[in-house]
């Protein structure tokens, strides 16, 4: 448990050797991600200005002001409970479906506030896609699942469907391994396939912004490469916000990473900062492994 | 704690629990399976007396049509023709899964996704309800409301197969309803939140992922129903008409197999050939119902691999 006390009067520890070794290159810099371009309004995918959640009585997300950039990954990073995953699903109004729970302030996509009543949600999580921790793909083959949600947002075309099953699966580094077997069941993949078929999934409707929450978490490690090596590849194209509770995934992954702690944002800066020398000393204190 | 010797001496106290559970349990199941095994046997041996004492044709018995087990020999000999009580039965069992199907899968979809918590919570005591009232409650009531109702206003005499459809139906209704839902509630919230994220919406939700991966429960839950029906004797008996013959409209009275037994058991001497017809019948019930069991089974089996 973390207790404040205590992490005030004892010094810090050394950092963990991975972080040390994976900045270790620090003056000659080759890391892609440094040349990342200064925080401009312009580049500015979605953000949330003094957003609340609450379920019930319990204040889950307290007032967080962030902003996420195009072609970045974001990671949200802090203990469990932190609010990490709440924050996640008030993006693109998943916690609507929880019948406690109630959010207050704005999310901005593209200046129109996503938290609004009159918001078309559907229409909205068109634009902002979501893949979950377990993989979840429906009671369909492989074609159907991908296919699910064009069909209904009006490709009714055969011709045009396969194009965008192709290109989902492809965009999803899956096609070479299901191209001979579309029609089966989406449940005789593995689960690093499954998870990069949700993927696909998601892609399918060529969202905006696509949110990850905790991708790689039920994976075995040669599947989780795999799924951050796609999403390399993705936020070419996507704005991408992920939720991990390994740190060394967001430090390999990230551009940058915002730290979330009791329901609080406690620090948000690009992904060596946070890392290397954080401002704050809980975060200090959680990438160093002292408690979460 | 003391350490107690591996090797034990002698049968020690847990030891003796352990084997008095065992027997205890075992016996219980012993007791089952006779039970069972003893209902098939007799009614196996009663059933097949008809065809192997009394020299009954089996295809005159299932396939006939003419019932008049008082004809005397001079007059053509004894009729068991059962076949307008088989047809009968299928009749009811098939409407009324056929009506209360339907209803029953809506009014879970209803239950488990459209009401507010709080109306699944009121109507959860309305089902258990409806399945604890007795059949001749419902007998009685559609003797008393709805015969005179299709007399008046359908036509015919009020008694007879539509009115059997109509009594099965309210009662096979809740059965059915109680497994759909019991179906769409082992259905992962993961695959609804995934459907739901596409910005797919609570009507397409429904449609395509959650009928699909409730299909299985609801085929099950309408055999269930299915089952209930076809051996359902006193409620169908009150309402149906009891006619002998082949049934040509659903406003004429008729049987089903269960309500020619339930008639005529106590008008027949045990042992005479009239009294095995009736046994004769009930192991048709007795197969029937094995089908439905295995069905269920089946479909059960099938539907684990196929969702989760």
């Amino acid at each position: 448990m973390f207790c404040v006390g205590e992490s005030l009067t004892t010094p810090a520890p050394p950092r963990p050797v991975w972080i040390a070794e994976r900045w270790a290159t620090d003056e000659a810099e080759t890391d892609a991600r440094e040349s990342a371009r200064e925080a401009s309004e312009s580049a500015v995918a979605i953000e949330t200005r003094d957003l609340n959640v609450h379920y019930g009585d319990v204040h889950a997300i307290k007032g967080i002001d962030l902003k996420f950039y195009r072609s970045e990954i974001t990671a949200l990073i802090g203990p469990s409970g932190c609010g990490k995953s709440t924050y996640l699903r008030s993006l693109n109004r998943m916690n609507d479906t929880i019948p406690s729970a109630r959010t207050t302030g704005q999310i901005l996509l593209g200046g129109v506030d996503l938290n609004r009543p009159d918001i078309d949600v559907w229409a909205l999580r068109k634009r902002v896609g979501m893949v979950w921790q377990r993989p979840n793909p429906f009671n369909k083959s492989i074609y159907e699942n991908v296919a699910f949600a064009p069909r209904f947002h009006g490709v009714k075309k055969k011709p045009e469907l396969d194009e965008i099953v192709e290109r989902s699966l492809r965009a999803a580094a899956l096609w070479d391994e299901v191209k001979d077997r579309l029609h089966e069941s989406a449940f005789a993949l593995s689960g690093g396939q499954q998870q990069r078929l949700c993927i696909a999934r998601a892609l399918a409707i060529e969202p905006e912004i696509l949110l990850l929450d905790e991708p790689a978490s039920a994976l075995d490690p040669i599947s989780t490469a795999k799924i951050e090596e796609l999403l390399f590849e993705l936020k070419k194209r996507y704005t991408v916000i992920i939720v991990t509770h390994n740190m060394q995934q967001a430090a390999r992954i990230s551009d940058r990473t915002a730290f979330f702690l009791n329901g609080e944002l406690i620090e948000y800066a690009d992904t060596k900062t946070i890392f290397t020398r954080p401002e704050r000393k809980e975060t200090e204190d959680y990438v160093s492994g002292r408690f979460g | 704690m003391e350490a107690k010797p591996l090797i034990a001496r002698g049968r020690s106290h847990e030891g003796l629990r352990d084997r008095l559970g065992f027997i205890g349990t075992l016996f219980s199941v012993t007791i089952i399976v006779l039970a069972v095994a003893g209902i098939y046997l007799f009614v196996f041996s009663k059933g097949l007396a008809t065809f192997f004492v009394n020299q009954v044709n089996v295809l005159d018995f299932l396939f006939g049509t003419e019932w008049r087990p008082t004809l005397t020999e001079e007059e053509g000999g004894p009729k068991f023709g059962v076949l307008p009580f088989i047809v009968g039965s299928f009749i009811v069992t098939f409407l009324s899964a056929a009506i209360a199907g339907p209803i029953g899968i809506g009014a879970a979809i209803f239950m488990t996704e459209i009401a507010p918590p709080w109306g699944r919570k009121a109507m959860q005591p309305v089902i258990e309800l409806l399945v604890g009232i007795p059949s001749v409650v419902y007998g009685f009531t559609g003797l008393t409301l709805l015969v005179p109702f299709i007399r008046e206003h359908v036509g015919g005499l009020g008694f007879g197969l539509l009115a059997g459809v109509i009594v099965l139906s309210v009662m096979i209704l809740p059965t059915i309803t109680s497994i759909s839902v019991d179906a769409l509630s082992a259905v992962a919230p993961e695959i609804k939140a995934g459907s739901y994220a596409l910005g797919a919406t609570r009507w397409q939700t429904i449609w395509r992922i959650l009928m699909r991966a409730g299909a299985s429960g609801f085929v099950t839950a309408v055999i269930f129903g299915m089952a209930r029906a076809f051996g359902e004797a006193l409620a169908v008996q009150m309402v149906i008409g009891n006619g002998k013959n082949m049934p040509t409209s659903l406003l004429e009275p008729a049987s089903t197999i269960t309500t020619v037994i339930t008639m005529n058991m106590g008008n027949t001497v045990a042992g005479s050939v009239e009294n095995n017809v009736l046994w004769s019948l009930a192991l048709l019930l007795l197969l029937m119902s094995t089908v439905f069991i295995f069905a269920v089974r089946w479909i059960g089996r099938r539907g684990r691999m196929m969702s989760r």
